[in-house]
């Protein structure tokens, strides 16, 4: 696992670029990054309680929070926090209280660990690696273990059949949101998250169309896109899939112990992976940190460190802009449709999404395959800039000599094709 | 010691504690947390190695597959929450005794390793060759690249062109789909038999 931070453009203004930092430099440029990712993680659940409280309120002819901290309530959430700090951390009779205490701190640590893969800009994440998008998937499935803890370690009926529920649901919708993840993989043809966006960005230049360039306008990812988010709705046990958390059933499901803190850990692990999901969404589909009409690349291609710097902060207010607005529309369906029954939920996952995203994975596997007999090229849409996947690298590296495997295998590719 | 090297310490003590953890406890959901933390360090190691790949499958075969159904056979078997499980003197003994001679055969297999000779075949053949040929593992992906060409039957490590792991990876896959489905199977033939009984 490398760490990127040699390659980004903070460091780069910092230290100059060519050499990697070492020592206390490097130390301090690493803290701030995880600072600033553990910002990324704490800040949006914030604003999207409020904006929850906000959206809910208008969707219901409400006003919503209004006075907190002066207009439209936006301290609302700080309020709340200042309020569950000083509440009563309890411990039911029954429970198993090591493991009772413990649950909440798995959950956040499971969802915060899956921002380390995001690339907010180019090149710039706390972990690259080449299987960025199994290892994020990865580290949201752990999320599951803690609810289960939840709900087991109660002491408590409710808790039990709640976390059942959520278990269940969380199990079975993992399986079409990886399927239907893998469709712009296939596209791409590779599973590091930057080398996705920088396909779709295709590194045009400033005046270039590179929205066309997209996965979501790619005929295949297009319904993927649609049944990923469905998925990834539910995998964050949100509305209209929040049967863990019927209150008219089960009370608050495997929530139902939990006070104070502990319970507001919770819900910071669910609006900050619903966050990481969205990301992903934006990453996968709609271009990640591309703006659409070429200001991040061309910022990025130029030479001086001040514009890379920019760039990269530009591609993180796109990406967190994009995320942002696939989270609104989650918060939307949440107060717009009713909630479904338990068995309606999994049967359309095992009989509906499931078939669907298996039929999406075949087509986007023969598709470019029928499209190359027929037209001699494997995507419809004419290519717009140098699609051709970069590796992340080669922006920042001095000396680009390429890998010696990498051009062996290329020998060997034309030993097959002679 | 380098932040490594703490690190691989970290890592080892936690994936010993917690397999100690699974031997001592005696509630079966403390024991299948405790094999949390013993695997998920385990994984840790393998990301310390720069494998990627297999801590990733690591994480979401073990950790994320097989504990959640462990979790879930305690749920549905066990009589009362927290049900212990409590072993004769016996049993320990016999536990004991496999494990010391696993033990044995570890620390044999270790001692009897010519080190030195090892670490001049990975010098010789591997990436840190490759780093001195102008090999970059950190930009040029690490041990998750060449898996997966080697997966197809491209190993540069070989002269180029090698039989590939595709047709055994994807025989033993679809096998294991034939155990799954006999095994839902036969639980299910069981539990009608039983009502009908």
């Amino acid at each position: 696992m490398s760490l990127v931070l040699a390659n980004s453009p903070i460091l780069d203004l910092f230290g100059g670029g060519a050499t990697p930092l070492e020592g206390w430099p490097w130390f301090f440029v690493a803290l701030l990054h995880t600072i600033l990712i553990g910002l990324f993680f704490g800040l949006p659940a914030g604003v999207f309680i409020w904006a929850e409280r906000k959206v809910s309120g208008r969707i219901q002819d409400r006003l919503g929070p209004t006075r907190v901290g002066g207009r439209f309530g936006w301290l609302q959430s700080a309020a709340d926090g200042a309020k569950l700090i000083q509440k009563e951390d309890l411990v039911p009779k029954d429970a198993d209280s090591l493991l009772f205490r413990a649950a909440p701190y798995i959950v956040v640590v499971a969802s915060f660990a899956a921002f380390m893969f995001l690339p907010f800009g180019d090149g710039w994440s706390a972990v690259s690696t080449d299987v960025g998008l199994f290892l994020m998937f990865a580290m949201l499935s752990l999320e599951v273990i803690g609810v289960i803890l939840a709900g087991y370690c109660s002491g408590s009926k409710w808790a039990l059949f709640g976390a059942m529920r959520e278990a269940a649901q969380m199990i079975s919708y993992e399986i079409p949101m990886a399927i239907c993840g893998l469709v712009p993989i296939l596209i791409v043809g590779s599973l590091n998250l930057n080398e996705i966006v920088h396909y779709q960005s295709g590194d045009g230049g400033f005046p270039s169309l590179t929205l066309l360039n997209w996965n979501i306008f790619h005929p295949i990812a297009a319904p993927a896109f649609v049944l990923y988010f469905v998925c990834a709705t539910a995998s964050c046990k949100r509305a209209p899939f929040d049967l863990a958390e019927a209150e008219s059933e089960l009370v608050a499901g495997f929530l139902t112990e939990y006070s104070g803190m502990r319970w507001s850990f919770f819900f910071l692990a669910e609006y900050a992976s619903m966050f990481a999901v969205s990301a992903i969404a934006a990453i996968l589909f709609l271009g990640g940190w591309d703006d659409g009409i070429g200001i991040v690349s061309g910022l990025k291609s130029s030479d001086s460190a001040v514009a890379q710097f920019l760039g990269s902060g530009v591609g993180a207010v796109v990406l967190i802009a994009k995320a942002s607005k696939l989270v609104f529309v989650q918060i939307w369906v949440r107060w717009t449709l009713p909630r479904l029954r338990i068995d309606q939920v999994m049967t359309t996952c095992l009989k509906y999404l499931i078939p669907m995203s298996c039929a999406l994975f075949l087509a986007a596997a023969i598709y470019p395959l029928a499209l190359n007999q027929g037209m001699g090229r494997t995507d419809l849409r004419s290519p717009i800039g140098n699609r051709v996947p970069k590796r992340s690298d080669e922006n920042h590296q001095a000396s680009a000599s390429p890998a010696p495997v990498l051009t062996e295998v290329a020998a060997a590719h034309g030993e097959v094709a002679q | 010691m380098s932040g490594e090297q703490i690190l691989f310490w970290l890592f080892a003590i936690m994936a010993c504690g917690g397999a100690i953890g699974v031997v001592i406890n005696q509630i079966v959901v403390r024991m299948a947390v405790s094999l949390i933390v013993c695997l998920a360090s385990v994984s840790a190691l393998f990301f310390l190695q720069n494998a990627d790949f297999v801590g990733a499958v690591q994480l979401m075969v073990y950790v994320g597959g097989t504990i959640i159904l462990l979790i879930f056979g305690i749920m549905l078997t066990s009589s009362s929450p927290f049900s212990k499980i409590e072993s004769s003197p016996a049993e320990g003994f016999l536990a004991a005794g496999i494990g010391a001679l696993f033990l044995a055969i570890i620390a044999f297999t270790v001692t009897q390793v010519n080190w030195d000779q090892q670490a001049a075949m990975v010098a010789a053949a591997s990436p840190a060759k490759a780093v001195q040929d102008g090999y970059n593992p950190e930009a040029d992906g690490n041990t998750s690249r060449p898996l997966a060409m080697s997966f197809l039957g491209l190993r540069p490590d070989q002269g180029g062109n090698a039989p590939g792991y595709l047709l055994p990876f994807e025989i033993v896959s679809v096998h294991l789909l034939v155990v799954l489905i006999g095994a839902a199977y036969l639980a299910r033939t069981k539990r009608r038999a039983a009502s009908e009984a």
